[in-house]
């Protein structure tokens, strides 16, 4: 591992201001020197490998501002503060009332023990566990600009058939993101050039010919609050993962799906699809299949080829076209059954 | 039958043995490494340690380390608490779990100088000061929920912590709720039961 300055600020504004000194607004976040650390589960994995090299990590652990901490729910939604453990807001009774599929979500996500280290924001910029990528031997437009993708020949189970391109097909394993872009959430950003909201559905950047730009994000931004808004109907909905191993395993296909019914009748729908897609994705169109349909087996085998129509197999993933397009109608069907 | 061992033979453990060829070889490459960094005045002195003090069952330590030691290496390597196993060191087998405030968490997947100022306990604080073992060790020598025992101190840290978020109501909340312990010896039929007779005792603990 790379040696590193370790820093523990103690206000937001210190923290941005270290990070500002020691990188430039053309540093990719995962690339910069100065770099942030909150429950570290992925970061320290990653600095173990060689795959993130910081200089300087800068602890986000000992700011005092109470809000990175809470979980505040109110008639706008739901406020959960950056540094808020998975674990918290697993277990948080609101968050299993009125979202379901929040809840879902990160009790899936993880072990016990992870959930109690990862704060939602890292949680959210996660980065891909592909096995090239993870790797320094290998090639990796991700890790290393240019260099190539050893996945697209490679042994590619576990990549992704949606949102990839021919500089990168790594799957994007996070659960929460899922339940977070199918409810609309927005993510409150703070860095040296000031506090911003970012769209969730804008924060993650598919890789295109730029693999290495993972986010919205510059070196210096930090994640202070993740905003969900209210969604009273969102109490019907829910977070179905699919996995090699029963639990503590990353998603080979998850949806994520709330809905708004009028008895069997679609209303409104909201999917997400997870485990299948290099990004946090949203199926739009499977959303669309469903508005005014009585939703049964029909629909619901019509909203999941809507949503798989663009899936670009390759040659040991294609199986995750069938398996998310089942595990999308099974959560369809039991989003539709469950008693609210 | 038996050989008495080189290291037995010499009054040497393996491990003692280890440590001190290590402290002996790392001498003189920290010493060239502190040179080859020299003419760089301003820039940040990226080897020199940092002092952490650590709480260790309800034991203060003061530490001076380099920052990239995990909570695990402090733990193990700089104070002799080895009861605190390393498996994956990647956070996937949960054989290095401890509580760090009450809860558990993976010390091979946090930097020892974040852990300032936290309660640690790790399975050496588990047990009374007069010997009386844990309900949660106790457990699992009824139930013979172990073979080789690599993984049990982490289980067992593991289990508290879980009886105590409240996640052990059930077996399958039991076996949900550990999936980050791997046991490769699959003692896992034990492990519940195990955890089932502690979940009691231990609530609170």
């Amino acid at each position: 591992m790379r040696p590193f300055v370790y820093e523990q600020p103690s206000d937001i504004s210190d923290a941005v201001a270290i990070a500002s000194r020691f990188t430039t607004n053309d540093d990719q976040p995962t690339r910069a020197n100065a770099q942030f650390i909150a429950g570290g589960t992925n970061l320290a994995d990653y600095m173990k490998l060689g795959v993130a090299e910081p200089n300087r990590l800068v602890d986000l652990n000992r700011l005092k501002d109470p809000g990175l901490r809470q979980i505040r729910v109110s008639e706008d939604g739901v406020r959960f503060g950056a540094l808020v453990r998975m674990g918290e807001a697993a277990d948080h009774a609101e968050i299993k009332r009125r979202y379901p599929v929040i809840a879902d979500s990160l009790r899936l996500a993880a072990s016990g023990q992870i959930r109690n280290m990862a704060s939602l924001s890292g949680n959210i910029l996660q980065r891909t566990r592909c096995e090239y990528f993870r790797e320094t031997s290998w090639s990796c437009n991700k890790r290393v600009p240019g260099s190539g993708c050893a996945a697209i020949e490679g042994f590619n189970r576990q990549h992704a058939v949606l949102g990839g391109s021919d500089a990168c097909i790594a799957t994007y394993h996070g659960d929460f993101a899922q339940a977070l872009i199918a409810l609309d959430a927005v993510v409150h950003a703070e860095g040296s050039r000031g506090a911003r909201k970012i769209l969730f559905s804008k924060l993650h950047r598919q890789p295109g010919e730029t693999p290495h730009i993972e986010t919205d994000l510059v070196a210096d931004e930090i994640i202070t609050a993740i905003e969900v808004p209210a969604l009273p109907w969102a109490r019907r909905s829910l977070y179905l993962k699919i996995r090699d191993r029963e639990s503590y395993a990353f998603a080979l296909a998850s949806a994520a799906v709330a809905l708004d019914l009028d008895s069997d009748n679609v209303r409104d729908a909201r999917i997400a699809l997870g485990g299948v897609a290099t990004v946090p994705w949203r199926a739009r169109a499977a959303e669309q299949s469903l508005q005014g349909k009585k939703l049964d087996e029909a629909t619901a085998t019509a909203a999941a080829d809507a949503a798989f129509a663009e899936a670009q197999p390759r040659q040991h993933n294609a199986f995750k076209i069938e398996l998310g397009k089942r595990t999308l109608m099974r959560a369809l069907l039991e989003t539709r059954d469950m008693k609210v | 039958m038996s050989q008495p061992s080189l290291s037995s033979a010499l009054g040497l453990s393996r491990r003692n043995f280890m440590a001190g060829t290590v402290s002996a070889a790392a001498a003189p490459l920290l010493a060239s490494s502190a040179k080859a960094e020299a003419p760089a005045p301003s820039g940040p002195k990226l080897r020199a340690p940092v002092v952490a003090s650590l709480r260790i069952n309800q034991q203060a330590y003061e530490l001076s380390l380099d920052t990239r030691t995990s909570l695990l290496d402090a733990l193990r390597d700089h104070i002799g608490l080895t009861g605190t196993k390393k498996g994956c060191d990647h956070g996937q087998c949960g054989a290095c779990t401890v509580l760090v405030d009450g809860k558990r968490v993976l010390s091979c997947l946090t930097f020892a100088v974040m852990n300032e100022g936290k309660d640690i306990t790790t399975v050496e604080g588990l047990a009374t000061s007069d010997g009386k073992l844990h309900p949660m060790q106790q457990a699992f020598i009824d139930h013979d929920a172990f073979q080789c025992g690599y993984c049990t101190p982490g289980q067992i840290l593991s289990a508290i912590g879980c009886v105590n978020e409240g996640h052990a109501e059930s077996e399958g909340d039991i076996r949900e709720y550990m999936s980050g312990n791997i046991c490769r010896c699959a003692a896992y039929p034990n492990i519940v039961a195990a955890v089932l007779q502690a979940r009691d005792q231990t609530k609170g603990a």
